[in-house]
């Protein structure tokens, strides 16, 4: 059969099969219109058949009539349609959130369940970070120690986040997110003895407060620079990765923390290298006084992940269950699939960015108060563990008495520690001392020795 | 890939053939002055930096490469020649443009206890990476008292080569030279190269390897001893390269090269030169430079990078502090003039060290030539 009497064929058929359709008039004109299409198409492929064998090396159709093309990097497919990708989303990506604000689940949802032992040591938790911020702070007001960072607010992206991990998971935290470490086992004591920097300290008195660090608990220490730890957390994931453990790397940043060129690298490195690592970022609203609406122009964090290949979700970062999900099932994800994932928490952060700081000179003092009371996580948590059935009153004056009496009794025995001994100025700059510190160490105890009135009576020698 | 320069030994006082364009330096005598004899094995600083990479990444599974165009390049100056082959692309990283990224990164593998080697394509671009270098690599051992250490080795060429400009020329001795907690090295020789290499990847300290690519294609006589797989360097010993009692010049990299043929013609003119190759900018070798001293009480420093707070003004203060009344002439410093390196060829070749400049500072500060300033 010719050309035509193909399409004469197939326009009969057609015809013939849809006869209970609406008039015939407006039907042959359809078919006509689709079949001459057809045609049209068949027809300009036919014409340049010394083109034909080229062409379909690297172009397809697809079912739209719309050709694809291989580019390095994967298919692509045209249009003739100049349409470009708005700069904002219509809808702002939805936030996952179990709990209401009276700690009820809201129907529907679905979460990780919890035993009443494990809930309750999380609450536990919580109020203990919460106590030891604002004794810290206390402390730091009264000249105590030089310096504190408190994260109130985010008690629980910090508590549920290390509920969700084994303690096999390698933590590289920004600076907010001490609670992770109290979680782990990290004793007030310990707290108090780096913050005032003394022998008990197993940062030997080289840093500031808050910048702790435990091996034994794999929580490596804090650093100030922002974001470096990003791109470090997918170092030691791919590590982990060549080991084939069963672990993975959670690493913390702020919204601030997502402008540096590490986060892009980290982001874009980890996607690359399939490294499994949470990357879960506090969007807390804050950089100091640089609000979010200043630090960037895209729907806050969780929309950048996709454009880097990485599995992302924005979840309710004052909800301790939803975090607590998002996050165990983010760990599943990223060790059985060796992938990387981002967690968006939107939180707020109440306190001051430190003790340098003084928030309401940048920000409404009623909107302060507005999170600190309205949107407690803590407050949140404990509704729901009451509802539950699980809490009381009682226990809750009890438990935050007791812990405000530890935090007490951590400062005033870490306050009378004496200071390390004048050899940890020397040490651990290499592994092992060099001969030209020895020599500076042994110069020093001398001029010490020599003149004991110029030089502090507290550093043990 | 301009400027580098190939010899090829024949037997002594055959004029050897050069091959590739380059500065035609090499006069017949030159070869008197290296110790090698016509049976020794050379190898190029190339093989000799690949095989000690080959060796260390063999014996231990935790070593791994990582860097832009180390894989199926085969590394930008083929130093990783074979070794993606060998090794498999979990060991032997090509990574996405960022210095600062894969930095990173590196410290973090190692924080776990992998031992990364980092190659910057130079160190120029290492700038971009500097914070992770300092902050995270160099301070993190003492800074955690001795929870993270950081076993990783940044290497990659180093200083000028050949017409490559402002951007690719900068020498970072001093800059890294000046921070504790890492440790800076500049190889000269094959043996420098094998020895200093293996030493750093072995060692639990954040290294610094400073290379030069113009001495990567350069042929060195190796000793049986240089190429067993045991083979390391100390880190912080110099080598005294040519023994003499007039005056001391020390020098590293590729200006230890220049040093030697300034020894040569400062031989003739009855001026017996010592020739230090530092080999370690940090830790310097202080007892070895000044024991040098006591002995000449003459000094020049020789370095390609920047004079102000360069290595040869740490070296001069050592020998104050040391040494002073041991010095009988003021220390004289050679470096790269205080300009962004030029790109013409006439310009470059007066914004570097040259071997007449050594020559004349030495003989300078053996009295034996007019100042060149007028004294006040």
């Amino acid at each position: 059969m010719g050309f035509l009497g193909k399409l004469n064929h197939s326009f009969l058929g057609f015809h013939q099969r849809n006869s209970s359709l609406v008039s015939p008039i407006d039907e042959s004109y359809r078919n006509a219109v689709v079949v001459l299409n057809n045609a049209m198409a068949l027809f300009s492929v036919r014409c340049s058949e010394s083109t034909l064998a080229e062409a379909q090396r690297d172009s397809r159709y697809d079912e739209h009539e719309n050709q694809i093309l291989d580019f390095p990097g994967g298919q692509v497919t045209f249009t003739s349609e100049m349409r470009f990708i708005s700069e904002s989303p219509e809808k702002r990506t939805k936030c996952y959130q179990v709990l209401d604000d009276n700690g009820r689940p809201i129907l529907g949802t679905s979460f990780q369940p919890l035993s009443k032992e494990f809930a309750v040591r999380m609450y536990s938790n919580m109020v203990t970070l919460q106590t030891m911020d604002t004794i810290f702070y206390e402390a730091q007001r009264q000249g105590r120690i030089s310096f504190y960072v408190t994260s109130n607010g985010e008690e629980a992206i910090n508590i549920a986040s290390a509920a969700a991990l084994t303690f096999d998971d390698v933590v590289l935290p920004q600076y907010r997110e001490p609670g992770v470490l109290l979680w782990r086992g990290f004793t007030l004591q310990e707290f108090a003895n780096q913050c005032f920097g003394n022998k008990g300290d197993n940062g030997k008195g080289r840093q500031m407060p808050i910048h702790y660090g435990s091996k034994k608990l794999n929580y490596f220490t804090v650093s100030s620079t922002i974001a470096t730890q990003l791109p470090q957390a997918v170092g030691a994931a791919y590590s982990l990765k060549m080991d084939s453990k069963d672990a993975c790397v959670i690493t913390y940043f702020g919204d601030g923390g997502t402008s540096e060129g590490d986060f892009h690298a980290a982001l874009n490195f980890a996607a690359v290298m399939g490294a499994p690592v949470i990357f879960i970022c506090r969007n807390n609203g804050w950089a100091i006084s640089t609000p979010t609406s200043e630090q960037f122009r895209s729907d806050g964090i969780v929309v950048r992940g996709q454009a880097y290949g990485v599995r992302s979700i924005r979840v309710d970062g004052n909800d301790a269950l939803a975090v607590y999900t998002a996050v165990q099932t983010a760990r599943e994800m990223a060790i059985s699939e060796h992938r990387p994932i981002l967690i968006e928490a939107l939180t707020y952060r109440v306190g001051h960015h430190s003790t340098s700081d003084d928030s309401t000179k940048y920000r409404p003092v009623d909107e302060i108060e507005h999170w600190r009371m309205a949107r407690d996580p803590v407050t949140r948590f404990r509704k729901w563990v009451e509802w539950n059935g699980w809490w009381s009153d009682e226990d809750e004056s009890e438990l935050r008495s007791s812990a405000r009496k530890q935090i007490l009794h951590a400062i005033q025995v870490a306050e009378k520690v004496e200071k390390p001994p004048l050899s940890d100025l020397f040490t651990d700059v290499y592994d092992h001392l060099p001969s030209n510190l020895l020599e500076q160490e042994r110069l020093l105890r001398e001029t010490i020795k020599r003149h004991p009135q110029d030089y502090p009576p507290e550093v043990p020698m | 890939m301009l400027g580098i320069i190939r010899q090829k030994v024949g037997s002594a006082g055959f004029p050897a053939s050069i091959v590739g364009q380059a500065l035609q330096r090499v006069r017949p005598t030159a070869f008197a002055s290296r110790n090698y004899s016509t049976a020794a094995k050379e190898m190029t600083v190339r093989d000799a930096l690949n095989s000690a990479l080959d060796e260390e990444m063999s014996a231990d599974p935790k070593v791994f490469l990582m860097g832009e165009e180390v894989g199926e390049y085969q590394g930008a100056y083929k130093i990783s020649k074979g070794l993606l082959e060998k090794y498999g692309p979990e060991r032997v990283l090509d990574t996405p443009i960022t210095e600062a990224g894969f930095a990173g990164i590196g410290v973090g593998a190692a924080y776990y206890g992998l031992r990364p080697v980092v190659e910057f394509m130079t160190f120029n671009f290492s700038m971009q990476a500097i914070d992770h270098i300092i902050n995270s690599a160099a301070k993190s051992n003492y800074m955690s008292a001795g929870q993270l250490s950081v076993p990783i080795v940044f290497r990659g060429p180093n200083g000028a080569a050949a017409g490559v400009g402002a951007q690719h020329s900068q020498c970072y001795a001093a800059w890294y030279g000046s921070c504790p907690g890492l440790k800076v090295l500049a190889p000269y020789s094959s043996e420098d190269a094998r020895g200093l290499l293996k030493a750093a990847i072995r060692d639990p300290d954040p290294v610094v390897f400073l290379e030069n690519e113009l001495l990567y294609g350069e042929s060195f006589p190796v000793s049986a001893e240089a190429l067993d797989s045991s083979f390391v360097l100390p880190i912080g010993k110099a080598k005294i390269e040519r023994e003499g009692k007039d005056v001391t010049i020390t020098a590293f990299s590729k200006m230890v090269g220049y040093a030697l043929k300034a020894a040569d013609i400062l031989a003739k003119e009855g001026i017996s030169a010592e020739i230090i190759n530092l080999r370690s900018i940090r830790p310097l070798d202080r007892s070895t430079i000044n024991a040098s001293v006591w002995k000449t009480n003459r000094l020049v420093t020789v370095e390609e990078g920047f004079p102000q707070h360069g290595v040869g003004a740490e070296i001069c203060m050592s020998v104050i502090e040391e040494s002073f009344g041991y010095l009988d002439a003021p220390v004289e410093r050679i470096a790269g003039a205080d300009v962004p390196m030029p790109y013409a060829a006439n310009l470059e070749r007066m914004a570097v060290p040259q071997v007449e400049d050594i020559v004349r500072a030495a003989k300078r500060a053996c009295y034996r030539s007019v100042p060149m300033a007028a004294a006040a």
